[in-house]
């Protein structure tokens, strides 16, 4: 019967490790995003979260005209390059950081409002059979403020 | 022989609980997402939804309380406490659901504040804030340090809306971390409700053609979709569930708003080092869908507040 009294330790850990994971995604997010938004200012959204080597994230938001954006897209370092790619509604690519030198950040402003959708995804450079490694994946926007 | 079978299904029930519980904890919880594509979107956005199901995490996300303040200073508004949300009736919030709203409606009136220098409301409103983020548990989202920090540079915007970003990133990435998404999805609505509520009651009905903030407000169709699509992803939720009736009316007047863009066209800005995307607009709002939309805001808000 002992086995009943392991299980749930068990479980309590499994569970434990994965806040521990997406604690370190945030403390990720705020040590080599944040910085990379420069002057502009943090929104103040999280948007961080662990995969693994091929797969891939959207994120779905309205940018406003008059507003001068910056996004700043980060990956573990364990990971291979995190690809972004910036599409509107009709799918349309309006920008791919790997057309950009693959670049961490993008710079940009709207003549009218527009809600975006924004394609991240982990390359992939495990051999077949290979073990693919995960690690943390963060976006941040900032924007300009104008006093 | 009987023992040996009940060893075998512990095990095997282990396997199985390990497996869930792994594949829940992996990827921050991708499953939560993946009914969102059921949701009726305008015809507009729906191609833009059509590959949901391709990405294993879906962010739906909305302005940020900060960001909101900002659209409406951008749009030339002047400010009037009078429309916030009295630090007074923190007292009154004792429920999670109440908390995560007024977090994020205190956030926004604190950025709308801090936009303004209106150096007294924006102490008040950070520790509103403050008692709302203690409320719901997050830790280390508001400290003693952040408040001091804004005492001595409260007539620094640049620092004080540094520190307000902080704080707000602090309580959504708490709550995010620490499987609570439908909380920090309520602390969003929360704000951009606040947002759209004082954004409708600043608008001055004898200048409405051409209004530049009746121009953030028609914007703000373009989200409604996603925060219909962000609420629908912790559905099963009472205090979700009951924000999913409330908004699906704000989405019933949305829909009477035409909203025509052209393609959009990049255009690199080597001066200013910047991509513009250019594209033009047409929009009617007339004043009587402003007026049932300003209304049904006002409803939800005092719910919110009360």
């Amino acid at each position: 019967m002992k086995i009943f009294r392991i299980i749930p330790l068990l479980i309590m850990f499994i569970i434990a490790s994965g806040i521990v994971l997406n604690a370190q995604c945030k403390a990720f997010a705020k040590r080599t995003c944040l910085p990379e938004l420069g002057a502009y200012t943090h929104d103040g959204n999280y948007h961080a979260a662990v995969l693994m080597e091929g797969e891939e994230a959207e994120l779905y938001k309205t940018f406003y005209s008059g507003m001068e954006y910056r996004m700043s897209v980060c990956g573990d370092e364990n990971l291979p390059p995190v690809e972004f790619t910036v599409l509107d509604v009709n799918k349309n690519i309006l920008f791919s950081s790997k057309e950009a030198n693959n670049a961490k950040t993008w710079d940009f402003k709207l003549q009218s409002s527009q809600q975006l959708r924004i394609v991240l995804k982990v390359n992939s450079s495990t051999q077949q059979g290979g073990t693919p490694a995960s690690g943390c994946i963060a976006i941040m926007f900032g924007f300009k403020i104008k006093t | 022989m009987n023992k040996l079978l009940r060893i075998r299904n512990c095990f095997l029930t282990f396997f199985i609980l390990f497996s869930v519980i792994l594949a829940s904890c992996r990827s921050g919880g991708k499953s939560e997402n993946k009914s969102s594509d059921t949701v009726n979107v305008n015809k507009a956005n729906a191609a833009v939804y059509e590959d949901i199901k391709q990405a294993e995490k879906i962010f739906y996300t909305l302005p940020s309380p900060l960001e909101s303040a900002m659209l409406i200073k951008s749009a030339g508004a002047l400010f009037d406490d009078n429309l916030l949300n009295a630090v007074e009736n923190t007292k009154k919030y004792n429920t999670n659901k109440s908390m995560a709203l007024n977090l994020g409606i205190y956030t926004c009136d604190l950025s709308f504040a801090s936009l303004y220098d209106q150096t007294q409301l924006i102490i008040d409103y950070m520790n509103a804030a403050k008692k709302m983020a203690d409320g719901l548990g997050i830790l280390e989202a508001i400290e003693q340090d952040d408040i001091d920090k804004l005492e001595e540079n409260i007539h620094n915007t640049d620092v004080i809306m540094e520190i307000v970003s902080q704080t707000y990133l602090n309580s959504n990435s708490y709550l995010e971390d620490n499987g609570q998404p439908a909380v920090a999805a309520i602390v969003l609505v929360g704000g951009w409700i606040e947002g759209l509520y004082i954004s409708t009651r600043l608008v001055d009905m004898k200048d409405f053609n051409g209004n530049k903030l009746v121009g953030r407000i028609i914007d703000q169709k373009l989200s409604i979709d996603i925060l219909i699509n962000l609420l629908e992803s912790s559905k099963g939720n009472p205090a979700i569930d009951e924000l999913i009736g409330e908004v699906a009316k704000v989405k019933t007047i949305f829909d009477k708003i035409t909203l025509k863009t052209s393609p959009v066209r990049p255009e690199y800005d080597q001066n200013a080092n910047v991509t513009v995307l250019k594209s033009e607009v047409q929009a009617n709002l007339t004043p009587e869908v402003f007026k049932e939309l300003a209304a049904a805001v006002g409803e939800i808000r005092s719910t919110f507040v009360k």
